[in-house]
C-alpha cells in the first residue's frame, strides 16, 4: 500500500457522507412499520356492538354482571357530560383552558375500573374518566384549569397522583412508586398514564428501563389518541407503540381503546401481573381525539374531517349503548334517568367552578417548603408590608 | 465519639447511621453498590445493607430522580447519588419540574425528601464536565434547599439533617476535599443546617464563603495575617436559603465583603449576596462587595484550572481591592 492510497480513503468517506445528505435521495419520507406483520388489535365489543370472543382475553371479563356494564356505560356518559361542560365553562370565561378527553371515555374508564383501590395512578392531564373512577370529585379537576390552584385534591386520598403537565415525567414517579410498592412486599399495582406523543420522551424509555431491570409492578397505559397536538403518531414512532416494549423485555399490547370492554380486560391482565410479580406491561389503547388538543387549539389547521367522521363511526359510548340495547341489559328508563343525572352533574359542577374564589393573595407563598424558608418568610413579609401600606391609604 | 477522618467517610459514616436508624433511607445511584461510588462515599453500604436498600441504577440521572420521586411518594427517602456535576443536567427536568414543586403543586399534601448528592468544582485535574459548580442553577429554583458542606464534621451532620429535612435537598460535595480530615464529633448536637458560621473571626473585611473554597479563604487569612490585615470567614454552608444575617452581622463589624466560590461570577450566588448585603449594609460598607470566582466562559481544560478557579492570589487581590476603597 503507497501513501496515496491510504490518502485516498479519507476523502471517500467523506464524499460518502456528502451523498447521504445531499445525494441519494431518502426513498423513505414518513415512518412505517418494518416488522411486516398487521398490528394487532385486541377487540371485545366491535364498533357495531357485536360481542366478539377473544380466546386470551375473555377470561378477564367472564363474569361480568348487566349492572357492571350499565356502570361502564353510566361512567362514559357522565365523564362526557362532565367534559363538554367544562369545554363550556371555559367558552364562557369561566376556565383559562380544558384539555378534553372526547372520544377517549372507554379507554380511560375501561382501565380506571380495571384499578383496585389500592393501586396508584399517575395521570397526564387529560385522565379525567380515571380520576372519576378513583372517585375524584370532578369539579375538583377543575381548580388548575380556572388558576386558582396547581392541582387541587390530596393524591393520596384517592391514590390518583395530581396531573402532570411536563410530558411523560410521571411515568418515573409511577415506576419509583412501584419499585416501593414491591419493597414493601405489596401486591398493589401502578399504572401510568401518557400519550403518544410521550412515547417520544426519554423519561417514558428511562421508565421502561426502570421498570424492566427493578421488576416493577407498573402498568405502562399509552393512550395513542393518534395527535400529540398537531403531530401524528408517524412523527413520534416507526412501529407501533405497543411492539416497543418487546425491547425493554415486557410484553406490550394493542387494545381498540374504543372499547370499553376490551381495555378493561386488557388492563386486568396487565395489572394482574404486575401484582403476581410478572412486572411492567406496556397496553396502547388505540383510540383518538375527537376534540382539539385543548380549548387552545384548533385542529382544523393540521387534520381534515373525513378522519374524524371515520373515528365517529367507532364511538365508545355508542356501541357500548348499541350491546347493551341488542342483549336487553338496559332498558328506557335506565338511558332516562341517566340523561337526568348527566344534567344534574352538569349543573354541579358549573355553580362548584363559578363559586369557586379565588386564592388568598399570601397563598403565592404557601407551600413552597415543608419545612420553611428563610427568603420565602422574608419575602411574605416585605409582600404583606407592601399590602398593607395600601390600607394605611385608605384603600382596603 | 471525637474521630478524625476523611470528608469522604464522614458523608459514608452518616449515609450508614441514616441507613440504620431508618428503613425507609434508600441510596440510589451509578456504582454507589459493589463499587462503592466513583469516590468511594457509599463504600462498603450495599454490603452491609443490602441490593434492596443500596441500589445500583441504570445509567440514566433522569431516571434516577424520576424513580426516587415516585419512591419518596410511597414513604421512603431517597439519597441519590448523581456521579458529577456536570451529569446531572439529564435530571435537571425532573429536579426542577418535579422535585421542587410537588409540595407546592399538592397545596402541601405531598412531601419529597430526597437528597440529591453532587460531587462539585474543580481542582481535580479531571476531563470536561467533571469539575463543574452549578448551584446557582438549582439555587434559582423555588422548593429545593442547597448546601454544600466545608469540613468533615459539617459533612457528617450535614448529611444526617439534609435526609431528615421533608424538603428536598441539593448536597454539593467538595470533591478536592474529599480526602481532608478532620474532627467529627459524632454525639454532638450540630447547629441548623441553614445557619452560618464564622470560622474565623476577624476585624478588617469579611470573606464569604461555601464548600471547597473555605479552605483556601482560610489560607488567604493566613498570608493576610503576615501582612496585617485580620480577615474573618463565614462559611456559608447553605446557598439556599442563604443566611443573610449572619453575613450582615459580619459586614457590620468590617464593613468590607468579599465573595469567594468557583462557579461563574456572572450570575452566581455572588451576585445575589452583593446585592442583598449592599440592600442591608449600605451605610456600613466601606467599598462594594467583591466577587472571585469562575469566568464566563465553559470549564477550561485541566491544565487551565488553576488559573479559572479563585487561587491564593486572586482572592488576595480582590482583599487588597476592597482595602484600597
Amino acid at each position: 500500500m503507497t501513501v496515496e492510497s491510504t490518502a485516498a480513503r479519507t476523502p471517500r468517506r467523506s464524499a460518502g457522507s456528502k451523498a447521504g445528505t445531499t445525494g441519494t435521495k431518502r426513498t423513505r419520507t414518513t415512518a412505517k412499520n418494518d416488522t411486516g406483520a398487521e398490528p394487532q388489535l385486541v377487540q371485545l365489543l366491535t364498533p357495531e356492538g357485536k360481542r366478539v370472543k377473544n380466546a386470551e382475553y375473555d377470561k378477564y371479563v367472564a363474569g361480568i354482571t348487566p349492572e357492571e356494564l350499565r356502570g361502564l356505560y353510566r361512567d362514559m356518559v357522565l365523564t362526557r357530560r362532565f367534559d363538554a361542560e367544562a369545554t363550556s365553562l371555559q367558552r364562557q370565561g369561566e376556565l383559562g383552558l380544558w384539555a378534553s378527553l372526547l372520544g377517549q371515555e372507554a379507554a380511560q374508564i375501561g382501565s380506571g375500573r380495571a384499578t383496585r383501590e389500592d393501586d396508584y395512578v399517575f395521570p397526564t392531564y387529560r385522565e379525567h374518566g380515571v380520576a372519576w373512577c378513583r372517585g375524584v370529585d370532578p369539579a375538583n379537576l377543575l381548580g388548575m384549569f380556572r388558576g386558582v390552584n396547581n392541582g387541587g385534591w390530596d393524591p393520596n386520598s384517592n391514590n390518583f397522583q395530581l396531573y402532570t403537565i411536563v410530558i411523560g415525567s410521571q411515568t418515573l414517579h409511577a415506576t419509583g412508586y412501584a419499585m416501593g410498592v414491591a419493597k414493601d412486599g405489596a401486591d398493589s399495582a401502578v399504572i401510568a398514564y401518557f400519550g403518544d406523543g410521550a412515547s417520544s420522551q426519554g423519561d417514558v424509555a428511562e421508565s421502561f428501563t426502570f421498570s424492566a431491570v427493578y421488576n416493577a409492578p407498573v402498568v405502562f397505559f399509552c393512550q395513542n389518541n393518534q395527535w400529540a397536538i398537531s403531530e401524528p403518531t408517524e412523527k413520534q414512532s416507526r412501529v407501533p407503540i405497543y411492539q416497543r416494549a418487546q425491547g425493554f423485555g415486557f410484553p406490550g399490547v394493542r387494545v381498540d381503546g374504543n372499547d370499553v370492554l376490551g381495555v378493561l380486560a386488557v388492563t386486568r391482565w396487565a395489572l394482574e401481573r404486575a401484582r403476581s410479580g410478572e412486572g411492567p406491561t406496556l397496553v396502547e389503547a388505540f383510540t383518538y381525539r375527537m376534540g382539539a388538543h385543548t380549548t387552545s387549539d384548533d385542529p382544523t389547521r393540521y387534520r381534515g374531517d373525513e378522519e374524524r367522521q371515520a373515528w365517529e363511526a367507532k364511538d365508545p359510548i355508542l356501541r357500548l349503548r348499541r350491546y347493551l340495547e341488542a342483549s336487553n341489559h338496559a332498558d328506557e328508563g335506565f338511558f332516562a334517568e341517566l340523561e337526568a343525572e348527566s344534567e344534574a352533574l352538569g349543573k354541579r359542577v358549573r355553580e362548584a367552578v363559578r363559586a369557586m374564589p379565588d386564592p388568598d393573595h399570601f397563598a403565592i407563598f404557601e407551600n413552597a417548603y415543608a419545612d420553611g424558608h428563610a427568603l420565602v418568610d422574608e419575602e411574605r413579609a416585605q409582600f404583606a408590608a407592601y399590602q398593607a401600606s395600601f390600607a394605611d391609604e385608605g384603600g382596603n | 465519639m471525637a474521630d478524625k477522618m476523611a470528608l469522604a467517610k464522614a458523608i459514608n459514616e452518616s449515609l450508614r447511621r441514616a441507613l440504620d436508624s431508618d428503613p425507609k433511607v434508600l441510596i440510589m445511584g451509578e456504582d454507589v453498590g459493589k463499587l462503592g461510588g466513583v469516590f468511594r462515599v457509599t463504600d462498603g453500604l450495599q454490603k452491609d445493607f443490602g441490593e434492596s436498600r443500596v441500589i445500583d441504577t441504570p445509567l440514566a440521572e433522569s431516571g434516577i430522580v424520576g424513580t426516587a420521586i415516585g419512591l419518596a411518594l410511597r414513604g421512603y427517602r431517597p439519597v441519590v447519588e448523581i456521579q458529577f456535576d456536570g451529569f446531572v443536567f439529564p435530571a435537571y427536568d425532573q429536579i426542577v419540574t418535579q422535585l421542587a414543586k410537588m409540595h407546592a403543586r399538592s397545596l402541601g399534601k405531598v412531601k419529597l425528601p430526597v437528597v440529591v448528592r453532587i460531587p462539585y468544582g474543580g481542582g481535580i485535574g479531571a476531563v470536561e464536565h467533571h469539575s463543574e459548580s452549578p448551584e446557582a442553577l438549582f439555587a434559582h429554583v423555588a422548593g429545593l434547599k442547597i448546601v454544600s458542606p466545608s469540613n468533615a464534621s459539617d459533612a457528617y451532620w450535614m448529611m444526617q439533617q439534609a435526609i431528615q429535612s421533608d424538603d428536598p435537598v441539593i448536597f454539593f460535595e467538595p470533591k478536592r476535599r474529599y480526602w481532608d480530615k478532620g474532627e467529627v464529633n459524632t454525639e454532638a448536637i450540630p447547629g441548623p443546617l441553614h445557619k452560618a458560621q464564622v470560622v474565623r473571626e476577624g476585624t478588617d473585611l469579611t470573606l464569604a464563603a461555601y464548600g471547597p473554597m473555605v479552605k483556601l479563604c482560610q489560607e488567604v487569612a493566613d498570608v493576610a495575617a503576615e501582612e496585617g490585615k485580620n480577615l474573618e470567614i463565614v462559611d456559608l454552608r447553605s446557598v439556599s436559603p442563604l443566611d443573610f444575617d449572619s453575613i450582615q452581622a459580619s459586614v457590620e463589624k468590617t464593613r468590607r465583603l468579599v465573595v469567594v466560590h468557583e462557579a461563574p461570577v456572572f450570575f452566581g450566588s455572588g451576585a445575589e449576596i452583593a446585592a442583598r448585603i449592599t440592600e442591608r449594609c449600605f451605610y456600613h460598607l466601606e467599598a462594594p462587595v467583591l466577587r472571585v470566582g469562575g469566568y464566563h466562559a465553559p470549564y477550561p481544560p485541566a491544565r487551565l484550572e488553576e488559573e479559572y478557579l479563585p487561587n491564593l492570589d486572586r482572592v488576595l487581590d480582590a482583599v487588597d481591592r476592597s482595602l484600597a476603597y
